[in-house]
């Protein structure tokens, strides 16, 4: 099952190494991880997307409260978060088909970034779902490059302590 | 006024109130070992090599509780150190090491001896530092000290760079403490207590298992005030021998693979398994769908991530081992509780009567075990601190000594460290200098770092060690006998290269032999009333086996050799057990 951690470190040299290497090993495989800075510039928020079953995550989220530099750890729920990524996609773009492109960049609100003689680089955030199925879409135009910023993700205001 | 980064060191080592640096020198380490020249205290002891000052820190930490200093130079020196450390975390020791660094504008760039200590040592440290600042230093070491003894124990590395060392600053030792990421906890949760404490006053088979926690946190009068206080029988582990006295009655070995049948058997038939400072560890469970599938299991440990990291727990308490049992004592007065366990003591005591540690004796042959049950003997009426090698050495240590009082008894559990026990006993010794510090000893093991008999030699530290000398690695020649067909790949070293005596002697210390049994008691006594350091070569046989055994992955009920017997349903008292229901 994935899970979306949220962690608060502090913003020091080395605190990536000690936390991605502490999920390396203990056997976990970390699917997406996205990192900067918070409104505090002293921290750093790691948004970490793993597989694992409840309780060897529990045992590995306790040796990430171990690292001195871990201030906060939130297991976020799924339907009490807001989580969003920024994928970049250089598709295949001949000019007459970049029409047809442009309207499915236009469906998924995503922009067009960038235009060259035969690709059009787009811009799209969102949630995983919407992303997956618009790479879907773009795949059969041939997507020479692309590139993701890994999910960041807060829990609702709802969840904030009044 | 402006001193230098190794001065501001001193400073802070002595404002920490470390008495003593185990260390080597080398190009980087020179501005601070010669700021330490000057000083008194801390006192430098100079090794022989570096893996040896870490666990000479190591031993001195384990019997005085204090954390020492080790100071090396950068590159070799500093990685020598990587299997000291790793021992000390593995065993959640306090310690400091303190790794010099190329100067920081070359970092990066593989200068002459660089290596990345903190990259190295992220997963054998409970923290590390490296320093950038001349000015961070002071704060540095008073995190790096905090961070090393307060919750769980454990090593903290300061890599220095030695523009660093040579940089100025205005020294300020007076800065609190603040690191918002570590604050352990230290009193259990009262809700918590309350339900442990229920559980004791109903269990009718209850069993206390302490481990190396205890220790740590200096419970052992509060575990002995439970343990009298509800007549409850007690396990230590490898790592919690000493927090029990072994000439208790209610004291019950040391359970897991090499342990007592009747240990292993009362863990198997408890209702009620009380964890206080251990970890489950699977040299002590073996097969864990098979470990205390009866008990309901009380977990007090002050590291979080230990409770159900591998048992799952009913009533988990995250908490100092001291507090806590403070807080189930003065629960179960509270509640009025009395002992209930007489029956099952006697259950107990029946096992004990009937299957014993033995080995068989004949003419002509030097038993391993023998020579630990005379050192046990001789040492009865002496302050005495007995440390082990990894191996067959350090089981029989396990199964013949009396281990009386806390802090006495130092050997390596997690990591298994071979080479460990001779350098641990150094510290141990400076650290317990009026104590008879022991090491006992494989000759494979002592091979691994024999070359600090000069420095025992040259600083007066009159450590003994005493060799089980069986010619073979022994614990690989036995799972080899066992479990690989009796093919001794790689196993074998002669017990004649090195002549232990010689080597002693060589480097100034006394050098004794003992060949047959008659011959072990002078030995022994001559080494133990020498002053001075001093090794005892016993030439014992090859063909001893550690006994009993659970084999690799087995239920610790059904083990291998030792008096038949097991498993655990099979070896009960009908009419004993009624008692205990009754």
């Amino acid at each position: 099952m994935h899970h979306t951690l949220s962690v608060l470190v502090e913003n020091k040299p080395g605190v990536l190494t000690r936390v991605a290497s502490l999920f390396a090993r203990r056997g976990f495989n970390i699917d997406s991880l996205a990192v900067g800075i918070t409104e505090d510039p002293t921290l750093s928020r790691m948004t970490i997307v793993v597989s694992a079953e409840d309780t060897p995550l529990e045992q590995v989220t306790k040796q990430l409260h171990k690292l001195i530099n871990v201030l906060k750890i939130q297991d976020l729920d799924p339907k009490e978060m807001i989580d969003r990524e920024l994928v970049l996609f250089k598709v295949n773009a001949p000019p007459e088909r970049r029409h047809e492109i442009i309207e499915i960049a236009n469906v998924f609100r995503a922009k067009i970034v960038d235009v060259g003689k035969n690709s059009l680089t787009i811009e799209a955030t969102g949630a995983g779902d919407k992303l997956a199925a618009m790479e879907d879409l773009l795949r059969a135009y041939g997507i020479k490059e692309l590139a993701r910023t890994g999910k960041i993700a807060l829990a609702r205001g709802s969840k904030d302590p009044q | 006024m402006r001193i230098t980064g190794a001065e501001a060191l001193v400073k802070s080592l002595q404002a920490e109130g470390v008495e003593v640096i185990f260390g080597y020198p080398g190009g980087v380490a020179l501005p601070i070992f010669d700021a330490l020249y000057d000083v008194e205290s801390p006192r430098t002891i100079l090794v022989r090599h570096e893996q040896a000052a870490v666990h000479a820190a190591d031993g001195y930490a384990r019997v005085t509780g204090k954390p020492a200093a080790v100071i090396v130079t950068s590159g070799p020196g500093a990685t020598n150190t990587v299997t000291g450390i790793a021992n000390a975390f593995m065993d959640s020791v306090p310690m400091v090491i303190i790794t010099a660094q190329v100067a920081t504008h070359v970092i990066g760039t593989d200068a002459f001896q660089e290596s990345d200590m903190t990259g190295i040592t992220i997963p054998i440290t409970k923290h590390n530092y490296l320093v950038k600042e001349s000015a961070e230093l002071p704060n540095v070491i008073k995190e790096a000290f905090h961070i090393a003894t307060q919750g769980r124990p454990g090593p903290v590395l300061i890599d220095l760079p030695v523009d660093v060392s040579k940089g100025e600053l205005d020294f300020d030792y007076s800065r609190p403490v603040n690191i918002p990421g570590f604050k352990p906890t230290y009193k259990g949760h009262s809700k918590q207590i309350k339900q442990a404490a229920q559980l004791i006053a109903k269990a009718r088979k209850p069993l206390l298992y302490a481990g190396g926690g205890v220790l740590s946190s200096g419970a052992w009068k509060e575990l002995k005030e439970l343990a009298e206080l509800m007549q409850l029988p007690v396990v230590t582990t490898l790592m919690g021998k000493g927090a029990f006295p072994e000439d208790h009655h209610l004291f019950v070995g040391m359970p897991g693979m090499h342990g007592a049948k009747y240990t292993n058997y009362a863990i198997t038939e408890t209702d009620l398994l009380i964890g206080v400072g251990v970890r489950f560890d699977d040299r002590v469970t073996g097969k864990l769908a098979a470990f205390a599938t009866k008990a309901k299991v009380i977990h007090l440990d002050i590291d979080p991530a230990e409770i159900g990291k591998n048992k799952a727990v009913d009533v988990p308490i995250v908490g100092d081992a001291a507090n806590g049992l403070s807080a189930i004592i003065d629960e179960l007065r509270k509640m009025g509780a009395e002992p209930r366990t007489d029956a099952w003591m006697r259950v107990i005591d029946d096992w004990r009567n009937r299957f014993p540690f033995h080995y068989h004796t004949a003419d002509g042959v030097l038993m391993p075990e023998y020579v630990v049950e005379r050192i046990r003997e001789l040492t009865k009426d002496r302050p005495t601190v007995i440390c082990t090698e990894v191996g067959q050495n350090q089981m029989w240590g396990c199964q013949y000594t009396k281990i009386r009082e806390p802090r006495t008894w130092v050997s390596s559990g997690g990591l298994g460290t071979m080479g460990f026990g001779f350098p641990a006993a150094m510290g141990a010794q400076v650290g317990r200098p009026e104590h008879l510090v022991i090491d006992i000893a494989g000759d494979g093991s002592f091979q691994m770092n024999s070359q600090e008999l000069a420095t025992v030699f040259i600083n007066r530290i009159p450590v003994k060690v005493v060799i089980l000398n069986n010619g073979v690695l022994g614990m690989v020649h036995q799972w080899q006998e066992l479990f690989y067909d009796k093919r001794y790949a790689s196993s074998i070293l002669g017990q004649d290269s090195p002549d232990f005596v010689k080597l002693a002697e060589a480097y100034g210390c006394l050098g004794v032999r003992a060949t047959t049994a008659e011959e072990v008691d002078a030995a022994l006594q001559q080494a133990f009333d020498y002053d001075g350091p001093a090794v005892v070569d016993c030439r014992v046989t090859e063909e001893a086996c550690v006994w009993p055994m659970v084999a690799p992955g087995g239920s610790i009920d059904e083990m291998l050799g030792g008096i038949p017997g097991g498993p655990v349903s099979e070896m009960l008292d009908g009419e004993l057990l009624e008692e205990v229901w009754e």
